[in-house]
């Protein structure tokens, strides 16, 4: 058994190492080392750990389930804040040093072109979900359908990489979105296998 | 003569003034941090400007007339970044991979060979190149079709000057250029996101307009492994990519060429790829673009220009539907 005090220290740790991608990005900023092009960088860079931390989220339950450690549950939310955190900051840089604030402008660009849209709706869609994290909320919704209502990363997911893959598309270069692709299709194939084989037994 | 005349109008101070400058600071960082990098181990960065540093320590300086014609007014983009921020698939898709990787391309000894319907085909080495017409600075804008742009000072002379060696026959109609792809010198060719070798093409009365310089040098000096050395064909008026990197072999044709980028994506790259702030690509809006070391955090990203400014062109495509022939 893991003691509370144990859960506590753990995330905390868990936590920090979360912020340090944020950490590294500020401190290349002021060191000049973000390369040539650092709005390149710092999109692609917050975009890549909105994806880490999205199939770290997702991992949980199969690990959990494998390993028979119950704890893992409680790391999740953080995971999955931290996947909403970069997400924000992803759209953020968008917003901000793409479009310089200018809604319209931004609008038409998600309207226009399919790997935005895609993944501006995965973002509009981890809203609710960030929203609803605290314990309050689950309360407050009910189990289930605060169940029913979390279950839309298995449409954000896909979403996610479906935005990623359409931007490396032009570059002809797949290696990258599907490994994410493979990874995440695995950690939803098992659950899918899961259920079908209590169905069974039942 | 139409192209007598500064395009903008504008004073500049000679190329030839401001370049060294820039390779002077640029040497200066690499100095620097290659003094960091002795002290606090070996980074990325660190190893990427010692590959840099090595080669320009090295490097033949080439003396130039300058063009006074060529100008821009804007700043010309730090020798750095232009050498450290490269798109050569030849050496990976990542775009620090060529200053990573492209150390191990020997740009000499070298030839190119020119055939096809020409009258004199023949293979020129280096020096022959080198010697072939009078080498001219000339400041010109770069813009990447993926929204970037540098203004960069090369050293070369116009296409035409070499096509007038080889006397194309009437059946030309098109350039292709290709590109090395060997596997010892080349990392990049071992994937499979381009077609190997790369090719690229022009219509030949695109070839030969003043513009288009067949490029040998840059900031000074000859051009760094990881910007196309030895040699490279240089288009201010349209996408990067349609400016061929380390060229092995020129071919004249009746036929359209079929080049690399188109091959592998042909909605998103056409064969003119002129710099059109009216046709987007297919996944961004090509309206506007980021000036590497300059528009950012702060100031925001600059209008793009038809034909990337150089409205000289204009004529070679009287007619045409621009939105057609993308």
């Amino acid at each position: 058994m893991v003691s509370p005090k144990q859960i506590s220290a753990i995330k905390a740790a868990l936590f920090v190492a979360a912020l340090l991608p944020l950490i590294r990005l500020v401190t290349f900023g002021f060191t000049e080392r973000l390369g040539a092009n650092p709005i390149e960088f710092i999109t692609r860079n917050t975009g890549d750990w909105t994806l880490y931390f999205l199939c770290s989220t997702l991992a949980i339950t199969p690990l959990r389930r494998l390993s028979k450690w119950n704890w893992l549950v409680k790391l999740r939310r953080m995971l999955g804040l931290f996947c909403f955190f970069y997400a924000a900051l992803h759209f953020t840089t968008f917003l901000w040093f793409d479009h310089f604030f200018d809604l319209d402008e931004m609008l038409k660009d998600v309207v226009k072109r399919p790997f935005i849209t895609v993944g501006f709706i995965a973002f509009i869609l981890l809203i609710p979900l960030a929203v609803t994290s605290t314990n309050g909320m689950v309360k407050r919704l009910g189990g289930n359908r605060w169940q029913w209502l979390h279950r839309t990363i298995y449409v954000i997911a896909p979403l996610g990489i479906m935005h990623f893959w359409w931007m490396k598309a032009g570059k002809h270069d797949f290696a990258q979105p599907t490994l994410f692709a493979v990874i995440l299709g695995v950690l939803l194939l098992l659950r899918v296998y899961w259920k079908f084989a209590k169905e069974k037994q039942q | 003569m139409l192209f007598k005349r500064n395009p903008n109008g504008i004073d500049l101070p000679f190329p030839s003034e401001i370049t060294p400058r820039g390779v002077f600071e640029s040497r200066r960082s690499f100095i620097k941090q290659l003094a960091l990098g002795s002290i606090g181990g070996t980074s990325l960065l660190e190893m990427t400007s010692r590959e840099v540093f090595a080669q320009s320590a090295t490097v033949q300086k080439l003396s130039t007339k300058a063009n006074g014609i060529y100008l821009v007014s804007e700043k010309a983009t730090s020798y750095k970044d232009a050498t450290t921020y490269n798109n050569f698939y030849e050496f990976g898709t990542d775009k620090s991979d060529p200053a990573l990787h492209a150390h191990k391309l020997k740009p000499r000894p070298w030839s190119v060979s020119i055939e096809g319907e020409v009258k004199k085909p023949m293979a020129l080495d280096l020096d022959a190149l080198l010697k072939l017409a009078p080498l001219e600075e000339r400041i010109y804008r770069l813009r990447c079709v993926e929204g970037w742009s540098m203004v960069i000072p090369w050293i070369g002379y116009p296409l035409s000057e070499l096509l007038k060696k080889v006397e194309p026959n009437g059946n030309a109609k098109y350039i292709e250029f290709t590109s090395l792809a060997d596997k010892k010198q080349m990392p990049g060719v071992n994937s499979s996101v381009l077609s190997w070798p790369y090719v690229e093409g022009l219509r030949l009365d695109e070839a030969n307009h003043p513009l288009a310089l067949l490029t040998l040098g840059m900031y000074g000096e000859v051009l760094p492994n990881q910007n196309g050395a030895p040699v490279r064909i240089v288009l201010p008026w349209k996408y990067g990519f349609k400016s061929a990197k380390s060229i092995v072999k020129i071919r004249l044709t009746k036929d359209q060429p079929r080049t690399a980028w188109n091959i592998a994506a042909p909605q998103e790259y056409g064969f003119y790829s002129n710099v059109n702030p009216g046709v987007d690509h297919p996944r961004w809006s090509q309206a506007t673009e980021r000036r590497i070391g300059e528009d950012g955090f702060l100031v925001k990203k600059r209008k793009t220009m038809l034909f990337n400014g150089y409205s000289d062109v204009a004529s070679l495509y009287a007619g045409m539907d621009l939105k057609k022939f993308f």
